[in-house]
């Protein structure tokens, strides 16, 4: 009986946000708010712990509300479940850390009513049951994020960000329309149960496909829908950005699976897998490439998300791919590895945006080349951030690793597939995944080292304090789930087997939990294994018998010698490596080409006492390329048919008798 | 009994139909005020005429509420305006009548040729019916786009909404707040519209929607 209370508990949800309308004026109201979201987000997170482990099976229920005649289904089952743990396990660590980083909010008015709605949305898209609930719901996550996106809205930037924001939400939503509408047939079963049973028609069940990967895509920031996510990522709080960032581009994944693996039924084509993994690759190298290219901190956390979103685009292409060949038991190591990406990825990532927001509240600084030495006046900011750094960049023994080395374990057992252009994609769709994940680790040693080592680079960044208790315990708690899941990852996939088998014809994964010393086995332990535990003492006693070593070997005599400057001969902080140079080679060697990037060195005129400087031109291909050509056709058009805004009444009249006329006789005609 | 029912029905509707093509070449107000009353009569005792043979005692309702607004409320009250105004005088300029009347004669074909297949099956009072009503709104609409005098203006939008006060009446089993709170509408669409003649006058000094094209902000660029 979980589904009743748990939309009892959405319920409650909304009221706390009509409830922050008032909180936002009151003392302390921020710390009320913020801990009934903590409070119901736990109690969700449990139930919908509950529900995924007590394994397959739908709960269905119908509510007399939503459309007339046909009321508004909601349905709990393990895949809700799944994504119920992801979104309430983000929502309850983002309302801890925001009950101290809430009381440095400006504008507590424009972030209280809507943070509650925002996670309730999120939640109700989970549980929908039919087209039309589901769809509200998703409008209603939309809509409440926009509003958090514009919570700043002074900041001209953040007044397009969320313009840009908006325009693509409209239009995901408007494609998922239609794909339901497909679904649906021309009976119009909106109910998920009715678009199951309803057989459609190999042509049209390709055209949901496309019209999902539009919808879903757009949402969750597949490349090249994904322009407005880096920017309307990080212009919202970052407690939000990491909900968007961590847990909304996940609800946008679940529409995905869930119209394509669930609706819509078995895979009629491999080359459906083909594109969904072509997809998934270009993001991934893409979205890594952008980050690196970027000296915003939150920024480029938001780029990385689109790297993430296009490394389970991979795992679920490839899933497609196997189901399509009937191939289960690699379809359901496919989606193992994506749904594992998708927890990792929310863990890690909203772990990253709670640093960067502890640093922005430290700081007020998000540019990274005004950042450095963070690491002395935060050492458990920084720990934490490096935490999950080292996760995002699938460092072993954390949780990174795990769900990476598994998209790898899908594609390595490929050949076994019987299209010969699958077999050239998938291997080359494996090299770019590879280079991603270097890129990665390059962008995030860049965002580490840059923002908390060597020396500060502003006066701001001098002063800076560690940041509240509550912060500081969201964050380790993050990083100690991306520590759990990486050394037990055995537990997780098992938990993950009730969601697999039910999209997958219950073909599953080995059970690991009777597998010895907690070791993870994919296929069978022939082929290859992976054991945290052992990586993690391995790791371990190597670092500590490397650190004693040095220690021991090394003569602790002072010792004096030549002044030789360590690559510092001025002791101003404008020396250091900064973001830009770190990223330089990478600009030179993928940018030059990709971005047009050019670097032009612009010296003095002689007599000028100005130093010379190095300016990098970067352009974006996408927006340019692919954005800017359909804005100005939109424009042109509307320009060229201002004009009709200034017609006589009777010219108005005149177009309404003509297009009805015309209308008319094409019905004759037509018949 | 039922073709003579039939017969009548017809008659009616296409007495309506006949009218709106009288008030496409009046050009004296006076007239078009009183043609409009007729057409309005003729409404009446169409709908009245559909409330006995479909014994829907409603109807009856409706046809009252025609008589008694449409064809003497209104018309009275236009009237009143028109000599308040005074233009009672002046006669509009209607571009060849021969051209409107050949147009409306191509938009009668249109929705006989639109409805008559469109509502096969259906009895065939109300396809009849709901053809004739098409014309009439039509033929309505026609007007407004042909006229320049405000008070025309208001004329052919209340003879398209006589059109489809007939559609109404001929659809079987359509419920009486419909009609009711279309009936209303048009008052208070009346009341508006009497309001904005006079406003329009003192600000323009005419009613001729020619003189207040010259008034618009022109187009910008």
């Amino acid at each position: 009986m979980s589904l009743p209370l748990l939309l009892i508990l959405l319920m409650i949800l909304l009221a706390v946000g009509g409830y922050g309308i008032a909180a936002a004026r009151q003392p302390g109201g921020s710390r009320r708010v913020y801990g009934a979201t903590l409070v119901i987000c736990v109690i969700l997170l449990l139930l919908a712990l509950a529900r995924l482990l007590a394994g397959q099976g739908v709960q269905t229920l119908i509510l007399p509300f939503g459309l007339p005649w046909l009321g508004a289904y909601f349905q709990l089952d393990a895949l809700s479940a799944f994504f119920l743990v992801v979104v309430n396990l983000g929502g309850a660590i983002a309302s801890l850390f925001a009950l101290g980083y809430g009381q440095h909010e400006r504008s507590p008015e424009r972030v209280l009513p809507f943070f509650p709605a925002f996670l309730a949305g999120m939640n109700l898209v989970l549980v929908a049951g039919d087209a039309f609930s589901f769809l509200f719901a998703w409008e209603f996550m939309s809509i409440s994020s926009w509003a958090l996106v514009m919570a700043h809205h002074q900041e001209s930037a953040n007044a397009r960000a969320g313009y840009l924001y908006l325009v693509m939400a409209f239009f995901g939503t408007l494609t998922l329309l239609l794909a339901f509408g497909l679904l649906a047939g021309a009976d119009g079963g909106y109910t998920f149960g009715a678009m199951r049973a309803h057989v459609v028609s190999p042509g049209l069940a390709a055209l949901v496909l496309v019209l999902a990967l539009l919808g879903a895509g757009s949402k969750a920031g597949v490349v090249p829908l994904h322009v407005w996510l880096p920017l309307a990522h990080p212009a919202a709080p970052s407690h939000v950005s990491a909900l968007m960032s961590g847990v909304m581009t996940k609800v946008a994944v679940y529409g995905f699976i869930r119209i394509v693996f669930d609706l819509l039924g078995e895979p009629v084509a491999w080359w459906w897998g083909g594109v969904v993994l072509a997809l998934g690759g270009v993001t991934a190298l893409l979205g890594v490439l952008y980050a690196l290219m970027q000296h915003d901190l939150k920024r480029l956390l938001a780029y990385h998300t689109v790297e993430n979103i296009g490394i389970i685009f991979i795992g679920l292409g490839l899933a497609l791919a196997f189901q399509a060949n009937l191939m289960y038991a690699s379809a359901a190591l496919a989606l193992t590895a994506a749904l594992f990406h998708v927890l990792n990825h929310s863990l890690f990532k909203s772990l990253l945006f709670l640093g960067s927001g502890a640093v922005l509240t430290a700081t007020g600084e998000r540019d990274m080349e005004h950042l450095g030495g963070l690491i002395r006046p935060m050492p458990w900011t920084a720990l934490a951030f490096l935490i999950g750094a080292a996760a995002s960049s699938a460092l072993p023994p954390l949780n990174g690793f795990v769900s990476e080395w598994l998209t790898f374990q899908a594609i390595l057992i490929s050949p076994e597939r019987p299209q010969w252009m699958l077999k050239f994609l998938v291997p080359a769709v494996g090299a770019l995944l590879a280079l991603s994940a270097a890129l990665a680790a390059t962008c995030f040693v860049k965002a580490f080292g840059i923002t908390f080592l060597g020396r500060p680079r502003s006066p701001v960044a001098a002063q800076a304090r560690e940041t509240d208790l509550y912060s500081l315990t969201a964050m380790f708690i993050l990083a100690g789930l991306c520590l759990l899941a990486g050394i037990l990852p055995g537990l997780v996939v098992d938990g993950l087997s009730a969601a697999v088998g039910q999209l997958n014809g219950s073909a599953l994964l080995p059970v690991q939990r009777s597998q010895p010393w907690l070791t993870l086995v994919p296929v069978t332990d022939v082929k290859s294994t992976y054991n945290g535990l052992l990586m993690l003492l391995f790791i371990g006693v190597s670092g500590f018998t490397a650190a004693w070593l040095i220690h021991r070997l090394a003569s602790g005599r002072v010792r004096r010698g030549p002044a030789w400057d360590c690559g510092f001969p001025e002791p101003s902080p404008m020396t250091q490596y900064t973001a830009g140079s770190f990223a330089q080679p990478i600009r030179r060697v993928f940018g030059s080409i990709l971005f047009q990037a050019r670097e032009r060195v612009v010296m003095p005129p002689p007599g000028d006492l100005r130093p010379a400087r190095l300016e990098v031109e970067i352009h974006d291909p996408i927006w340019e390329r692919g954005y800017v050509p359909v804005v100005n056709a939109v424009v042109a058009v509307s320009s060229r048919f201002n004009y009709l805004q200034y017609l006589t009444i009777r010219r108005y009249l005149g177009l309404v008798f003509g297009a009805l006329v015309v209308l008319l006789l094409g019905m004759v005609l037509w018949r | 009994m039922r073709g003579l029912a039939f017969d009548i029905a017809h008659f009616l509707a296409g007495g309506m139909v006949l009218v709106s093509f009288m008030l496409l070449y009046q050009d004296r107000v006076y007239a078009l005020l009183n043609i409009f009353a007729l057409h309005a009569l003729v409404l009446a005792l169409a709908v009245g005429w559909q409330a006995h043979t479909q014994e829907a005692p409603h109807l009856y309702i409706t046809a009252a509420v025609a008589l008694i607004f449409k064809a003497i409320v209104i018309p009275v009250v236009l009237r009143r305006i028109v000599q308040q105004l005074g233009i009672h005088r002046t006669l509009e300029v209607v571009g060849g009548v021969g051209r409107d009347m050949l147009a409306g004669t191509g938009l009668v074909a249109l929705s006989i040729l639109v409805m008559l297949p469109v509502t096969q099956g259906a009895d065939p009072l109300a396809r009849e019916d709901l053809a004739f009503a098409l014309a009439v709104v039509l033929l309505g609409l026609l007007l407004m786009v042909n006229r320049h005098n405000a008070i025309s203006l208001v004329i052919g939008f209340m003879s398209l909404e006589n059109g489809l006060i007939l559609a109404a009446a001929g659809a079987r089993g359509m419920p009486l707040a419909v009609e009711i709170s279309v009936a209303f509408s048009i008052l208070i669409a009346l009341i508006v519209i009497g309001v904005f003649l006079f406003r329009i006058r003192e600000r323009f000094d005419s009613v001729d929607m020619q003189a207040m094209d010259a008034f618009r902000e022109g187009r910008r660029k």
